[in-house]
């Protein structure tokens, strides 16, 4: 492993409807591994993760070294292009297609400048195969999570930029998804976006902290979480007790 | 009896013309949120592009095959202009979408104005190839064979649009985009080709519907399209503005509606019980008869 990042952003700036959102991110995340993305409520970490899709308009410079492990600026890039370099992206609200069955979603995602793991996806989430002929949008909620994780897990990608895929999961789930991301974790780095310490503890080498649209503290996770007062005052949760959730 | 029969193919034929343009500007909206108010004028280049053929495309004609190369020709132009238009009008205009109106409102003004100058406001004498002349004998009553040819086209276009949706890769993206267009862009899909297709599939639709109403009304003139617009926005409405089983359903509705009122109350009283059912789907079922695509 080199020391030369995957993705990097520099003085990322992001302004919506009239408010300055992001307000100059720097951040890098390194290649293997996962780094996570925390911070507060509204702090602007899926505002981040869409910047870097070119889901929003964005100022400064984002750099992502594809397959070919070139570093090159794909800011301004339309989003497919992006994606078709080796993203792939787990929303925040799942966002399958419910008017589509499970094996719909999953035929949707296959990436044409990709070979396509079913055999994967079916061995770590058997009970997608049972429902393939189901609409998406009849599944539970944990069901969809594994939809949308599959989906990521389908192609052969550089990155995956996963937002809170433990949102809203019973303990059970939570510890399931956390397995089969941290499985995923040996082979494709992960920025993931995560509230539930526990997981990020468990899974995360790196942890980057934002507050209202700026970076406030970067570095390896386990000095962050080992430290109660700064994660209180990052965060604004006590990390005794194990670190539930927020 | 007979005037029953007569009435119900009548209005299925209508019905047909409106869910040929209504089915265009329903998959438009679903994937684009465009509101296509250019649609119309589509609709009078088939129609004026297939009167043309049949007079000056050599080896086209007034009937037989020389005929359907004409309608052939009419569908290929509408489809081109509607690709064109498409690309280099509302893609600049992206996620625009009062721009996007304006120029497809401007559009409509303009191509009917440029049809006018060109080959004049009064109407034309359309090309009647003998069969459509012809009636059918059904339960007593003689329907005109023109009827049939459009239910047909119709229900051939119903049948390959839902085909198309359902097993093409092509149909699977236009269906997730109808839900969320994001979501297929960040799945590294260029979701904009399939706006362009949508338009020239939607511009080949209301072409062929040219072509068929000229048959129907026996002339054409540079308007037709403008005002049949009016009704194909209502069974988009009343259709559930993105399902195309639903379009199909409400133009049905809307023709037949249309076709009974207009005989049994007073000639312009269809116009209005069409607006009535409009109001009352809403009041009903706010979302339209059927909310999903296909
Ligand atoms: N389209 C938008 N227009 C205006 N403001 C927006 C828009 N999208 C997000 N914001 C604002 O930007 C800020 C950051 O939002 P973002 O979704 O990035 O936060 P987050 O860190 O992901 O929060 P959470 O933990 O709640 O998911 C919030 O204050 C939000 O209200
Ligand atoms: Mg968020």
């Amino acid at each position: 492993m080199t020391d030369a990042p995957l993705l990097r952003l520099s003085d990322v700036h992001v302004r919506l409807t009239g408010s300055h959102i992001l307000q100059g991110v720097d951040l890098s995340v390194r290649r293997g591994g996962v780094t996570a993305l925390l911070g507060r409520n509204g702090a602007g970490k899926t505002t981040t993760v869409k910047a870097v899709l070119g889901l929003v308009p964005c100022t400064g410079t984002i750099e992502f070294a594809g397959a070919s492990g070139r570093i090159e600026r794909i800011d301004g890039r339309r989003t497919h292009e992006i994606v078709r370099r080796g993203i792939g992206y787990a929303p925040e609200d799942r966002e399958v297609f419910a008017g589509l069955t499970v094996a719909e979603n999953l035929a949707l995602a296959e990436r044409r400048n990709s070979a396509h793991h079913h055999d994967r996806v079916f061995e770590l989430f058997p009970e997608l195969k049972q429902r393939s002929r189901q609409l998406a949008g009849t599944l539970s909620g944990g069901q969809q999570q594994m939809v949308a994780i599959a989906r990521l897990l389908l192609n052969d990608n550089q990155l995956l930029l996963i937002d809170e895929p433990t949102k809203g999961l019973a303990p059970l789930l939570v510890a399931e998804v956390a397995d089969v991301l941290a499985r995923a974790a040996e082979e494709v780095t992960i920025l993931l976006v995560e509230q539930n310490l526990t997981v990020v503890q468990r899974m995360a080498q790196d942890a980057v902290v934002v507050d209202q649209g700026r970076v406030a503290w970067s570095g390896p996770a386990g000095d962050l979480l080992a430290d109660a007062d700064r994660t209180r005052e990052l965060l604004g949760v006590a990390t005794s007790g194990g670190g539930g959730r927020l | 009896m007979t005037t029953l029969v007569l009435l119900t193919i009548t209005g299925l034929g209508l019905a047909a013309l409106y869910f040929l343009v209504a089915s265009g500007l329903s998959l438009i909206f679903g994937l684009m949120d465009v509101l296509n108010f250019a649609h119309g004028a589509f609709l009078t280049i088939g129609a004026y592009g297939t009167w043309w053929a049949a007079g000056n495309l050599p080896g086209a004609g007034e009937s037989g095959w020389g005929f359907v190369l004409a309608v052939v020709f009419g569908v290929a132009v509408g489809t081109l202009v509607a690709a064109l238009i498409e690309l280099l009008l509302i893609r600049p205009l992206y996620q625009r979408h009062i721009e996007q109106v304006l120029v497809t409102v401007g559009l409509s003004l303009a191509l009917v104005a440029l049809v006018r100058a060109v080959w004049g406001a009064d109407p034309r004498p359309f090309p009647r190839p003998g069969w459509a002349r012809g009636t059918t004998s059904i339960l007593g009553a003689n329907v005109p064979n023109d009827r049939f040819l459009l239910i047909v086209s119709a229900v051939v276009v119903l049948v390959a649009v839902l085909a198309f949706l359902r097993f093409t890769r092509v149909g699977l993206i236009i269906r997730a985009g109808v839900e969320n267009r994001t979501m297929v862009t960040a799945l590294g899909i260029d979701v904009r080709k399939a706006f362009t297709l949508v338009f020239a599939i939607g511009g080949a639709f209301a072409a062929l519907a040219g072509a068929l109403g000229g048959i129907y009304l026996g002339s054409i003139s540079p308007g037709q399209g403008t005002s049949l617009l009016i009704f194909a926005f209502i069974v988009v409405v009343i259709g559930g503005m993105s399902s195309i089983t639903g379009t199909a359903a409400a133009a049905v509705l809307v023709g037949l509606v249309q076709q009974f009122a207009n005989y049994y109350a007073a000639s312009g009283v269809g116009d209005l019980s069409v607006v009535l059912l409009l109001a009352v789907v809403l009041l009903a079922r706010p979302s339209g008869l059927r909310a999903r695509l296909a």
